[in-house]
């Protein structure tokens, strides 16, 4: 058997066919400019072990993979854990979209009079999610949210030619770490502020010292790390623009059905993980960078990333799509681009403007409210069952720290009980906070109904012995 | 064959919003919460007070109104999308099927590790496979994209430097002038100077002018090969002896793994740092122009000796180790790694598209899509000689590999009709273009990479389908310039698109300049 499903000219006819038209009698003739020393001899690779050396059938495949996959676990509740990627539901539609074959498997649409849909669906996207953020104009997607601050601040600093960052500690470990990456080639300071230790908010006073006319930019993350909502957001927005730095805000995109979004926050960047708008969590990706600017050319032509934009036809008679401001981009501008992304996540977009779609304006609302509700539910039966939830006084969002100090066992253990009940507990962060002590944050979402938080906290009850 | 897309004049998803429809059903509050709850006590100074503008449709609308659009798009299940440079090959369903099982789509990146063995197994053999294919060592699979492998590579040589303490004058990274434009992009992000070489005429890099920019200051070179003519690099040895003379390392762009496979690896080319385009090689979709994945493979080159510092040490993300004494997986972060440069373990859905490609064909099947893409590159080429107005600007008497470059200035010179009035008058044909005006050393460039999922016919078709525009444009040249005609839209106003007055990048910007707001 030579000819294989996925290579449809690997039958001898057409082989022959080619090979005679090329003057060929081996197909090795046609690798001949491959020096002796950097090749690899047919015998030496067909012995090594990739894949099982030849072709095996979907039939054979598909057992093959089905046995590994049973030893994934898939926890039912879902795990009570976030930290910068949540368990939500992804509606069937939204699955159904993304897996059409002509977007799935179209590239990015460098042809656009025969790509208007899919640049239509990015185009909603981008203005779905300016809506959701009150924020003016809106890339085509990031890798990801921590990607997504990182390039913010390179903008920033190009925007501002400054060489002075500030960042809470308080936002998500992996965006500083990610962050941290991506300017230490460029000499840039990084401060970080300390956040109140009765609040959990960024302190304000420490902003206050550090705020200066070198800063290029202030990011705030809200909810942040801990789930607590940013409320002083607003002043915060006030002291940057005074220093005359950019104001970045990081969000949750499903908490804007209930908090203040980047635009009224008077956010020069917004940033964001799109996870939660109907994407799983697909072990750490693929997910969708969020990344959008006011309305300001200044800011405009500093922004990475495709953008999607509405035009007409040459012949002025119908509306059409295009990738707009491409001068800023690798592919022209190359080691003066804004960025050097190219691929980047437009499925994940799409996905996310049709969930937005869906959910509308009052879903948006009402599923942040039930989170809301939910997680203040959980947290309620904490603190009435004697665990200690009430370590920042803020009030939260879909998630909050739980401290386990002084019950004679650690988090690693509860843990570890809890898996014997088949639940995946909280995300554990002493690494980042190591001041907190036996600290897990827990997360509470749509798919966490009542009787799963009830079991939760009974679970931990039986196992801490309050 | 004849072609029509459909066309549906659809609205904007604003447009078909009617109040009050709702398209899904948020469960209600429980009493017993809301009791307990009280209410919502966010601060009202931080209180969304204005709902989103979000549009109201019913769950029928959404799924029409995306349907629609689906049938205005064109993908590898639509026909052949032979963009150089590309690699858009035939995405084996079977992985769509597997990619979306719960068992995969459900695991939450801090879930414990312990419950995700199967996962893990997956992502050790896509390391183990990858690092064969390309022979390197070691291989991370964190990055997200080509180019997020690119920064991560570039990183990579500044950390090597750094810790050699000769980064102070280490500031330059060599491109070739055929590079793509992320390669020169990712040096400057990784804060190195860039530093052009031209492309000698058979299509190489100019060994000389290469001698004359390489010294102390070199800090690596990036190239991919084949390069981006489809041409192999035939002094790849000298260029690694060159680059690693004056302690640079040599950074392979994976893109063009396709043309090679089975008989040469960047390893045995004297490569230090690779990526791999999993969505490019390796069967995973391009989803309209992402979600990809960029593993980077690195040799186990010394850093430093005394610390016991190698290159794998350096690399990012979470490396899945296979711990003997536990019978288990696990993931590790190297020891003096550059960082993260995404959240989480990497872009899992591509990668296990990967690993089911290369499962299902292993070590031969893959030696095997090598050949066929290179048969079919050369087989175009031959139906493309000596048909009027194209012509092979750089190695012409030399074979391609995965691709070809083919120049139209003859055609546009002699005719008006340019590399884009052609491409518009294949989709006419229901064919999709090539990549035009790219490599930017080739004028009116038609880079055209059919991989081996196409079929004879459709390879000969296309080389008709240009034969046909060369005779238009010498008969009627005027005609080329009303292409397309049959697809959803005509030509685009590409001026009107990126005017400052008329830029519209969201529906509301479009809307407030309507209104005379903005
Ligand atoms: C030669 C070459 N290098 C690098 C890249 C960048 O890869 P990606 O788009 O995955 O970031 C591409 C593809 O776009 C390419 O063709």
């Amino acid at each position: 058997m030579d000819n294989h499903p996925w290579i449809p000219n690997s039958t001898d006819d057409v082989k022959r066919k080619i090979m005679e038209k090329l003057g060929i009698s081996s197909i090795d003739e046609l690798f001949k400019d491959i020096p002796d020393k950097a090749r690899i001899e047919r015998t030496e690779w067909d012995r090594l072990e990739i894949g099982f050396g030849k072709p095996i059938s979907e039939i054979e495949a598909k057992r093959y993979i089905n046995g590994l996959l049973e030893k994934n676990k898939v926890f039912d509740p879902p795990p009570f854990m976030g930290g910068g990627s949540y368990p939500h539901y992804v509606p069937a539609i939204v699955k159904y979209i993304v897996s059409r074959g002509e977007f799935l498997t179209a590239y990015t649409p460098y042809q656009p009079e025969v790509s208007q849909g899919l640049m239509q669906a990015l185009f909603e996207y981008q203005s779905l999610m300016a809506e959701l953020l009150d924020m003016d104009v809106v890339n085509a997607s990031m890798y990801d949210g921590a990607s997504a601050l990182a390039e913010a601040l390179l903008m920033s600093i190009r925007v501002k030619r400054r060489k002075k960052v500030l960042i809470p500690r308080n936002i998500n470990p992996f965006y500083r770490e990610v962050a941290e990456t991506y300017l230490e080639p460029h000499s840039v300071k990084i401060e970080y502020i300390p956040y109140d230790r009765r609040t959990g908010l960024i302190d304000l006073e420490e902003l206050a010292s550090k705020l200066d006319r070198e800063t290029a930019a202030v990011f705030i993350q809200n909810p942040n790390f801990f789930g607590l909502i940013e409320e002083n957001a607003l002043d915060i927005s006030d002291y940057t623009h005074k220093h005359d730095a950019l104001f970045i805000v990081g969000v949750d995109p499903l908490s804007l059905g209930l908090i203040k979004p980047p635009g009224e926050l008077e956010a020069d960047i917004a940033i964001g993980e799109g996870q939660p708008l109907g994407l799983g969590m697909n072990y750490g990706g693929p997910y969708l960078g969020i990344f959008a600017v006011r309305y300001d050319m200044k800011l405009i032509r500093q922004m990475p990333g495709r953008i999607i934009g509405l035009t007409t036809t040459v012949d002025g008679s119908e509306r059409g799509f295009a990738m707009i401001l491409q001068t800023r981009e690798q592919h022209i501008r190359r080691e003066k681009a804004t960025s050097n992304i190219c691929t980047n996540e437009a499925l994940s977009a799409i996905a996310a403007a049709v969930y937005l779609s869906l959910l509308g304006s009052d879903g948006i609302r009402e599923l942040a409210e039930l989170i809301y509700y939910r997680s203040h539910y959980a947290y309620e039966l904490f603190k009435r069952n004697g665990f200690k939830v009430d370590i920042f006084e803020a009030d939260f969002f879909k998630e909050f720290p739980v401290n386990f100090n002084g019950l004679g066992i650690s988090y690693g253990e509860i843990h570890e009980k809890l898996l014997e009940k088949n639940l995946h507990g909280g995300l554990y962060i002493r690494e980042w906070y190591p001041e907190l002590g036996e600290t897990a944050l827990f997360a509470f979402t749509e798919l966490h109904n009542v009787s799963d938080i009830e079991y939760l906290i009974e679970s931990l009850k039986s196992i801490v012995g309050v | 064959m004849r072609f029509r897309q459909a066309k549906w004049s659809e609205p904007l998803v604003f447009e078909l919003s009617s109040k009050g429809r709702r398209g899904f059903i948020v469960p209600s509050i429980e009493e017993k919460v809301k009791s307990i709850v009280g209410g919502i006590k966010i601060p009202k100074k931080i209180r969304r007070e204005k709902s989103p503008k979000l549009p109201n449709l019913s769950e029928v609308d959404v799924i029409r109104h995306y349907t629609r659009l689906t049938e205005m798009s064109y993908g590898i299940d639509n026909g052949p999308v032979p963009l150089g440079s590309c690699t858009m090959k035939y995405n084996p369903r079977i992985a769509a099927e597997i990619t979306s099982d719960r068992r995969i789509t459900d695991l939450h990146p801090l879930q414990d590790q312990r419950t995700i063995q199967g996962l893990l197994k997956i992502m050790y053999l896509l390391q183990k496979w990858l690092a064969l294919i390309t022979g390197m060592d070691y291989c991370t699979l964190h990055p997200a994209a080509g180019a997020h492998g690119e920064l991560t590579g570039v990183l990579i040589i500044r950390k090597y430097h750094k810790i050699k303490g000769q980064l102070n004058y280490k500031r330059e990274i060599i491109v070739p002038d055929s590079a793509h434009g992320t390669n020169p992009a990712s040096a400057s992000m990784a804060g190195f100077r860039v530093v052009e070489v031209p492309s000698a005429p058979n299509g190489s890099v100019d060994i000389q002018a290469l001698r004359s920019v390489v010294g102390r200051e070199t800090a690596g070179l990036m190239i991919t090969n084949p390069n981006t003519l489809g041409l192999f690099e035939e002094n790849i040895l000298e260029i690694a002896d060159l680059i690693h003379g004056v302690d640079g390392l040599l950074y392979y762009d994976g893109a063009n793994l396709n043309g090679i496979m089975g008989y040469t690896r960047p390893g045995d080319m004297g490569f230090d740092i690779a990526h791999i385009n999993i969505h490019k090689t390796f069967g995973a979709p391009h989803g309209g122009g992402g979600p990809g994945a960029g593993p980077i493979c690195v040799k186990d080159k010394i850093v430093d000796h005394e610390k016991n510092i190698s290159l794998k040490d350096l690399l990012p993300g979470y490396i899945v180790i296979y711990d003997e004494k536990k019978n288990m997986y696990r993931l590790e972060k190297p020891k003096h790694s550059i960082g993260l440069l995404k959240a989480f373990f990497g872009n899992t859905i591509p990668l296990l598209w990967g690993f089911i490609y290369i499962l299902m064909l292993g070590s031969k099947g893959l030696r095997k899509v090598t050949e066929y893409a290179v048969l079919n590159t050369n087989y175009f080429m031959k139906l493309m000689e000596n048909v009027r107005g194209y012509s092979l600007e750089y190695g012409e008497d030399r074979f391609r590999k995965h691709e070809i470059v083919i120049s139209a200035k003859n055609l546009a010179e002699e005719t008006g009709v340019t590399a884009e009035d052609i491409a518009k008058g294949i989709l006419d044909k229901g064919f999709y273009a090539p990549t035009i005006y790219f490599p930017l050393i080739v004028k009116e460039a038609l880079m055209i990479e059919f991989t081996e999922s196409e079929s004879i016919e459709n390879i000969e078709r296309y080389a008709e389908i240009l034969k046909e525009i060369s005779e238009i444009a010498y008969s009627e040249p005027d005609k080329a310039r009303s292409w397309p005609v049959n697809t959803s839209v005509k030509r685009i106003d590409n001026v009107r698109a990126n005017h400052p007055r008329t830029l519209a990048p969201t529906w509301r910007v479009y809307l407030k300049k309507k209104n005379g707001l903005l």
